[in-house]
């Protein structure tokens, strides 16, 4: 076996030493009757790298990859364009093969990355601090409605209409253990998200706001008025970022009063990958540093002085505190943290800006193409690179028509909301820097078909 | 011993002195030292406003409508050229310990090695670049991935569903806790305490907490073990049930596994196994016909998908009948048809999986993980899987015994460990400790063990060799051990100060969180 090294002389010369007769002896409390006498039947055994390489190859040759159709799908997975000297470098073996940084001597250089990831995440979302990852951006938003009642010791969270619903189902099953009230409905199929509505909910007893920006349908809330609303009554801001490149055109959410910024990382430097494995981000203010969730790398220096890095405060975490810790998060998203700061370091402030406004250019004029086709109709007031259009039928038909036409179409409000029959004609569309004229053009053209 | 450093220094050469080196300079003007790198922080190396990344300029205006939520500055971060950014990114990477660099003996982690077909299977386009909420019909292959994936999982462990999406370890625990919580909340009962052995991992507790459990320790046996007597006369009509770690964190098999099964069932309860350990059993025994109802798998231990310097990870979790009704969505469980198949809010309910828990997490879990867990498992088959097994236990055997006499070792005579050798600090000198000794293995090039855990066990060292490491490797830190021990009985004060030969010497943990700096704020 090709990643085995023992060999037979080697077993017999170790079960020597060990002074056992067979390597069964070792496995001797393990009552005799749960063992397992050979290989578990039906099973296939050992293969070579090639017959394993061609199985997973055919497995995947059964997808229909982004980048053999036009594309235009979002919701909480974006696809943008990934440099290729970040898949390079993350794929050295030092940060590939590496553990979790516990001796700090010999892991500076994750340290160092994750310190300046924090940095990096805090300056993108507005904040004052941000920990080293979490597991995607719905498992963080559900931490930071926990967090919100831990420092407001209230429990009931407001959550706008706008939340992506996989993220709103997620912290629906933790709050029913909990005990959290998790107050949400689905949105409206409305130009604008609703302010008003989301400010009435707000009361005395309110832990957390929390606003996805911008929202799932694509249109950018009013965080200043909201929270204002929520300070008013004692409550805390959550905004939820879940696609990054949005903060290169769009004010952060820090700075326009959000007290916890979550996001989801995946657009810059991970890629689809089907959903996993994603990159939660989690900043807040400073004075709450002590009430957050996750591994946080902190700066000091060695016993000759020298600056260094070593995870800190994990008086918060589960390993020190057991049953009293803040969150029971073990592991973070640390090699998905380190793509997401390459792509980063690359982009720049000045880049991002650069990315965002072509990706914004791009969804103007899908928006301004879609419009034109015979029964579409653009919903959004403002957008950035995703939008809805209501079609003039069930939007799950058309996608699956269109998916047949090797057109990716985006994603059906349908497939997010199987039981809110007033949300089926909406679909979303998303369109990047990856986006083309003809891909745009395909799109139309097979939609008008589809739809005659 | 000269086959395994023929110049290396040893104890009983004498003080460790390098006479040829007493005139080197000590500081260089760059403060790099020949391949021993220093390297600023990105922010210290460029400056905002510039950018690495080459970008057509875009062709139009911010609409009028996103005008006024538009961002007043830019985010104050610098952007490198490709060269600078692969050169900042290599440079740290060799500050880093790995497994590709050497033994990474860390207990309850099983630091293996990492395929690289996995890698590249995980990087083909049908895997990388598809969208999770693609129409089914355009990612079948994704969906076959998944489901024979859960079918690995299910048949290797004996279970009846499992739930593919948590996204680590702890995020299983978390599955299976909620899942015991929902199968006693549809019977009607509120049982409140949840029995855990004092030898647990943190995260065990941790879980239970949050998932509103009361937490009670059951003591463990004189010989590490669950205390089946102890457990017996604390169950009752208020305990929901037990998490357990078999193999346990002492290294030891829990042989009464079955009858603390049976006895949690009969008094109404379930059994979560916590699986971190599962890299000793794979193939040999299955959880499933011990009585277990939950149990984690941490692809990123067993099989092999990368830590990636902490995550991502991913932790499937295996149910039994009983629990698999609970199970969250997306869930992967044998159908009435027979076959395995993948469950999702949209059929939840045609396929009679109606009374899920709910949702853990975005989208269908760790796919990227999925693909390489599938490549590891192929690769080894069911005969390379129980080799695995073995060989692991055998590895950690041997580690045990070779250091019979040098380190005090607990447990020694409760029979062979399984995967990992615990070792404590009893037999060391005043002043001496644990940390030294491993702070010791990184001057000899090794990672350390995973120290001072289990917590049961004085300055305990849980070391896990995994079944990747050859006789030789095994050898060379063997006797790396050996010389260690011997310098902390002797009371060597250079281990006092080790190490000395890291990118760092010992950093300051203390001010580290006394004042926190969890950013870069300039000069």
């Amino acid at each position: 076996m090709r990643y085995l090294p023992l060999t037979p002389a080697d077993r017999s010369a170790m079960l020597g030493v060990i002074g056992a007769a067979s390597v069964d002896d070792l496995f001797a409390d393990v009552p005799a009757e749960a063992r397992l006498a050979g290989p578990i039947a039906g099973l296939p055994l050992r293969a070579t790298e090639m017959a394993v390489e061609r199985h997973m190859s055919a497995l995947a040759g059964k997808n229909l990859s982004a980048g053999q159709a036009p594309f235009f799908l979002g919701a909480g997975a974006c696809r943008h364009h990934v440099p290729a000297s970040v898949d390079h470098l993350i794929q050295r073996g030092e940060f590939l093969t590496a553990y979790t940084p516990y001796q700090p001597e010999i892991a500076q250089g994750t340290l160092q990355v994750l310190f300046e990831f924090q940095t990096q995440v805090a300056r993108l979302l507005g904040v004052e601090v941000a920990n080293a990852s979490m597991y995607d951006g719905s498992t963080a938003c559900w931490e930071a409605i926990a967090m919100a009642g831990r420092i407001t010791k209230r429990s009931k969270a407001v959550i706008d209409r706008g939340l992506h619903p996989h993220y709103v189902s997620t912290a629906r099953t933790m709050a029913k253990f909990t005990g959290d009230t998790i107050d949400c409905k689905a949105p409206k199929l409305e130009a604008d998200p609703d302010t008003a509505g989301v400010v009435s909910a707000i009361d005395s007893e309110t832990s957390c706001v929390v606003v996805q920006y911008p929202d799932i349908l694509g249109r950018i809330p009013d965080l200043a008025a909201i929270a204002e609303a929520a300070h008013a009554q004692g409550a805390l801001l959550v905004a939820v970022v879940t696609e990054p490149v949005a903060l290169g055109l769009l004010e952060a959410p820090g700075h326009l009063g959000a007290d916890i910024v979550v996001g989801e990382g995946q657009a810059l430097g991970v890629g689809l990958q089907f959903g996993g494995p994603y990159l939660g981000l989690f900043g807040c203010r400073e004075k709450f540093v002590r009430q957050m969730p996750g591994r946080l790398c902190g700066e000091t220096v060695d016993a000759e002085g020298k600056r260094g890095f070593v995870l800190t405060l994990s008086t918060r975490e589960q390993h020190i505190r057991r049953e009293k810790a803040t969150s029971n998060i073990c592991t973070n998203a640390g090699l998905c943290a380190l793509a997401f700061s390459i792509h980063m370091t690359l982009l720049g402030g000045e880049g991002l800006e650069q990315l965002a406004l072509v990706n914004h250019a791009g969804a103007q004029e899908l928006a301004e193409r879609l419009a034109r086709v015979p029964g579409v109709k653009v919903l959004n007031g403002a957008f950035f690179n995703e939008f809805t259009v209501i079609l003039p039928r069930d939007a799950r038909e058309v996608v699956r028509a269109l998916a047949d036409r090797q057109v990716l179409g985006g994603v059906s409000l349908g497939r997010l909301y199987p039981d809110d029959p007033a949300l089926s004609h909406g679909l979303l569309v998303t369109a990047t820097e990856c986006t083309t004229g003809e891909d745009i053009e395909a799109l139309a053209t097979a939609l008008q078909g589809v739809l005659a | 011993m000269s086959a395994v450093n023929a110049a290396g220094w040893r104890p009983e050469m004498g003080p460790a002195q390098h006479p040829a080196h007493e005139n080197a300079p000590h500081l260089t003007a760059s403060g790099d030292k020949g391949l021993m790198l220093e390297e600023p922080l990105i922010f210290e190396l460029g400056k905002p406003g510039s950018t690495g990344v080459d970008i057509d300029a875009s062709p139009r205006a911010v609409s009028p409508a996103l005008a006024k939520f538009r961002r007043k500055e830019q985010a104050a971060l610098p952007g490198l050229t490709e060269p600078e950014t692969v050169r900042h990114y290599t440079r740290l990477s060799r500050q880093n310990y790995a497994i590709d660099l050497g033994p990474f003996p860390l207990g309850s982690c099983t630091m293996k090695h990492n395929p690289r077909l996995n890698e590249k299977v995980a990087r083909m386009a049908g895997f990388a670049d598809v969208h999770p909420l693609q129409p089914q019909q355009t990612v079948r292959g994704a969906y076959e991935v998944i489901n024979e994936l859960a079918h690995w999982l299910i048949t290797l462990t004996g279970m009846h569903g499992v739930a593919m999406s948590p996204k680590a370890g702890a995020h299983g625990e978390l599955c299976g806790v909620l899942c015991i919580k929902a199968a006693l909340e549809a019977r009607g009962e509120d049982r409140k305490v949840m029995l855990v052995p004092e030898s647990a991992h943190g995260t065990n507790p941790a879980t239970a907490a949050f998932a509103g459990f009361a937490i009670e320790n059951i003591p463990a046996t004189p010989e590490g073990r669950v205390d089946l007597g102890a457990l017996k006369a604390r169950l009752g009509p208020d305990v929901a049930g037990v998490m357990i770690t078999n193999p346990n964190t002492c290294g030891l098999f829990e042989r009464e596994m079955k009858a603390i099964c049976d006895a949690v069932h009969a008094a109404g309860g379930y059994v979560y196994c916590d699986g971190a350990n599962f890299n000793a059993i794979v193939a040999k025994v299955r959880p499933g016909d011990l009585g277990v109802d939950a149990m984690h798998i941490n692809l990123h231990k067993t099989f092999s998908t990368p830590h990636g310097g902490g995550g991502p990870g991913s932790g499937p979790v295996v149910l039994s009948e009983a629990l698999s009704p609970f199970g969250p969505l997306p869930f992967t469980a044998r159908m009435a048809d027979g076959v395995v198949h993948l469950v999702e809010e949209e059929d939840a309910g045609a396929m009679g999986h109606d009374r899920s828990f709910g949702r853990m997490a975005a989208f269908h879990g760790q796919m990227g993980m999925f693909t390489r867990a599938l490549t590891y498992i192929l690769s080894h088959g069911a005969d390379g899987l129980r080799q695995v097994a073995e060989d692991a236990v055998l590895n950690a055997n041997y580690v045990l015994r070779s250091l019979d006499g040098v380190l005090e070792a607990p447990f020694g005579a409760s029979g062979p460990c399984m995967h990992e050798a615990l070792f404590s600090d009893e037999n060391f000198p005043e002043g001496f400790s644990t940390l030294d000794l491993a702070k010791g293995l990184i001057d000899e090039g090794f990672h350390p063990m995973t120290v001072y855990f289990p917590l049961v066990v004085h300055g305990a060292m849980l070391i896990e060799p995994t079944e990747t490491e050859s006789k030789a490797g095994l050898d060379r830190f063997i006797a790396s051990m050996r010389s260690l021990a011997a310098r902390a009985r002797n009371a060597d004060p250079s281990l006092k100060t080790a190490p000395h030969f890291a990118p760092r010497r010992r950093l300051d943990e203390t001010q580290a969180a006394r004042k926190p700096v969890l950013n870069w704020r300039g000069e």
